[in-house]
């Protein structure tokens, strides 16, 4: 135990200052009243759905809870059911196969809900599909759907691959601001 | 010769590893993977491949292990019936694989015991085929639901409970039926196939170049360990060997990736016993780990850093002495946890024979990697075929008895002392200058070669087969996660549910690696 205390007290406090929202995220118009966003900017639930990715966002998306990132310490917190959450935190291409779980996961998770697609493979089906150059074509194959929103409406995209926790913080707060004009 | 068998001629491929392979019959498929095993080998990966564009009908490849090496065979088959003898009999890890070949190229074991589908759910029908030349990748067939028989267990008060494909932590999605009494577990099924994404496919239509960074992302905790196997493969077909810096500096990426992987999953397992503290302190190094990664060679996970010919990153002199201080630090930092860890009795207390493998159960499964060795399955690529530069450094494999949680938590503390080892050792090595890779830009026609890497779950294969252009006919990625995944429906009988996340934590399994 005592060694327990001394290494506690001698780590110290490692949290960086929190990102700033970023205008550029977002895809659609913030569809929350202000007074909603007051709550959910103090306290909201997020709970995650993988819907294909290969994992390497999983693992940013663990980073958001160490010391450095402090997530929690923000008042955002993961939630084990859809049902608690105010958010949805979507990974991958949507593989075919996750297309029906994902809806239900949407459906599940009550009003007001947003929902932040994570990485490049929720932006536009990332390497697993062949876009053919084209910008709408959502990169979909016979296993993938593309990207998350061909699938669930999405408030705010984060590129990257994997994006960095402080990225995907981002996004996470610009989904829960105020649009500015 | 690394197996003795009349009818079967092979030939060494070129490259880092020794690695031989050959065409054989359909009759002798099961002999010679009786020699096989009997000899104490194993089965490492199998997959099919549609050759009728050559004029032939289709292959079965399998790739076994023995002491001598990697022996990769090709069983070639009729257009029209292609229909294999079974493997799984001799090696029950077969059994999904061969599901799998089926579901994706409709090339089918006879007599085998078990013909439900595997990566298979509604995306396509079960008659048309993803990996055959003759299918579009482009089209969307069905959404139907899944339908899949899973195995019932009957009795007075057995009831089951399903988990997933959405699970309540931060994880891949997969699904587990648990049948159970009260809150002993009598048996679990796994599923899975949820993030099934087209990749071997995908594959087919992309440069050898465009090839690796899709590797890269078969399981992006693995990124390296992959990127590297292909590179392998496709440096063995191209008979060519990656300027020493560049060898140098894989090494140097391998063991930082499984340095940055086995300090997140022991601060996992103290968290998954509530405590908190170890998830907090091992986090906190690892992401030191991470950062230097990013500073130092433009990618946390160190993603696209190893290409075909070479590493795409390099390390300057001041970098260097940051990863020297970086070994202090880790070096110092986990000594002090690992005595809190073994000191903690309620930790000890959840660790200690829960999750249980014993060794003659991991050796009949096939077991591998990481936990392959905590049950006593004395298998490390880096000490058995040490690739360049491992044949310098003399890598100590860590094995244990027990096969339980807490083994596999000392295995994972000793691998990241003698990670942390390597790298002091390969950054003392590292001489300034030299090329960080060759021009490999093309491979030749019709080649085949196989790359295998010790990633830090267990050993990555990945095997190539170019086309009469030279261009990706088929390239097969294959995850240790395969193999162990069966295990883990083992390890959890008679344990009760609430240590079902901390044992399935403890050997942490890829499901995008197995589900491709
Ligand atoms: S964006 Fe990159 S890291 Fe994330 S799931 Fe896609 S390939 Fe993996």
């Amino acid at each position: 135990m005592y060694q327990l205390i001394k290494q506690i007290i001698k780590t110290g406090i490692k949290t960086d200052a929190a990102p700033l929202p970023d205008e550029a995220l977002r895809v659609t118009t913030q569809r929350l009243h202000e007074e909603i966003l007051h709550v959910f900017g103090s306290a909201l639930n997020i709970r995650h759905v993988d819907a294909g990715s290969c994992n390497g966002c999983e693992l940013e998306i663990h980073s958001l809870s160490n010391a450095y990132y402090n997530i929690e310490g923000l008042g955002i917190k993961f939630v084990a059911s859809p049902r608690h959450a105010d958010m949805l935190l979507v990974t991958g291409p949507v593989s075919r196969h996750m297309v029906t779980a994902l809806r239900r996961t949407f459906d599940a998770t009550p009003e007001p809900k947003l929902v932040v697609a994570i990485g490049e493979c929720a932006c536009n089906g990332g390497i697993f599909c062949s876009n053919d150059g084209s910008p709408d074509g959502g990169g979909e194959s016979y296993a993938s759907c593309g990207r998350v929103a061909n699938v669930i409406p999405v408030d705010v995209v984060v590129g990257g691959c994997p994006p960095t926790p402080t990225a995907i913080l981002q996004g996470i707060l610009t989904a829960v601001s105020a649009q500015k004009q | 010769m690394p197996i003795n068998h009349p009818n079967l001629h092979l030939t060494q491929l070129a490259g880092a590893i020794p690695a031989w392979s050959g065409n054989i019959k359909p009759d002798d498929l099961q002999p010679i993977c009786r020699n096989v095993h009997d000899g104490g080998g194993r089965l490492v990966a199998l997959w099919g491949s549609d050759d009728r564009e050559q004029g032939n009908g289709y292959s079965l490849h399998i790739a076994l292990v023995n002491e001598a090496g990697l022996i990769c065979l090709s069983v070639p088959l009729p257009a029209g019936q292609p229909g294999y003898p079974d493997v799984s009999s001799i090696f029950p890890v077969a059994n999904r694989m061969q599901r799998a070949t089926y579901d994706l190229l409709g090339i089918y074991a006879h007599e085998g015991q078990d013909h439900r589908k595997w990566l298979r759910h509604g995306a396509w029908h079960g008659g048309s085929f993803p990996l055959r030349k003759d299918f579009d990748a482009a089209q969307s067939l069905t959404d139907d639901a899944d339908n899949y028989p899973f195995v019932q267990v009957e009795g007075q008060g057995v009831h089951e409970i399903a988990v997933g494909p959405v699970h309540a932590g931060t994880i891949e999605p997969g699904h587990f039926r648990f049948s159970v009494v009260g809150e002993k577990m009598l048996r679990l099924e796994e599923r899975f196939g949820y993030t099934h994404k087209g990749i071997e496919k995908r594959f087919e239509s992309m440069s050898l170049q465009q090839g690796a960074k899709l590797a890269g992302r078969v399981s992006g905790d693995s990124t390296v360990a992959y990127a590297w196997a292909y590179a392998m493969a496709a440096e063995s077909i191209a008979a060519v060997t990656p300027p020493e810096r560049a060898l140098w500096l894989r090494a140097l990426f391998l063991e930082r990736e499984r340095i940055a992987n086995h300090l997140g999953d022991l601060g996992y397992l103290g968290n998954d016993v509530a405590l908190s503290f170890g998830f907090t302190q091992f986090w906190i190094l690892k992401e030191q780990v991470l950062r230097n990664n990013g500073a130092l060679f433009g990618h946390r996970y160190l993603m696209d850093s190893i290409i075909p010919g070479g590493v795409a990153a390099d390390l300057t002199e001041p970098g260097k002495r940051t990863l020297f201080e970086e070994c202090s630090l880790l070096e110092r930092e986990v000594r002090v946890l690992r005595g809190i860890y073994e000191e903690h009795a309620g930790l000890q207390d959840r660790f200690i024979g829960a999750g249980r493998i014993e060794p003659r159960l991991a050796a009949q499964l096939g077991l591998c990697g990481l936990a392959g060795r905590a049950s006593s399955q004395a298998w490390d690529t880096r000490v058995q075929f040490p690739c360049a530069p491992y044949d310098q450094l003399d890598v100590q494999m860590a094995t244990y008895r027990n096969g339980d949680v807490a083994a596999r938590v000392i295995v994972r503390f000793d691998e990241l002392f003698e990670s942390l080892r390597l790298q002091r050792e390969i950054l003392g090595r590292l001489m300034p200058g030299g090329e960080l890779s060759l021009p490999l830009e093309k491979l030749p026609a019709l080649g085949f070669g196989a790359g295998m890497v010790e990633g830090w779950r267990g050993e990555v294969l990945v095997a190539i087969h170019t086309d009469t252009d030279g261009n990706l006919a088929r390239v097969h990625p294959h995850d240790p996660s395969w193999q162990n995944w069966p295990a883990l429906e083992h390890a959890i009988l008679g344990n009760i549910v609430p240590d079902f996340p901390l044992i399935n934590k403890s050997f942490n399994l890829s499901y995008s690696g197995q589900d491709l």
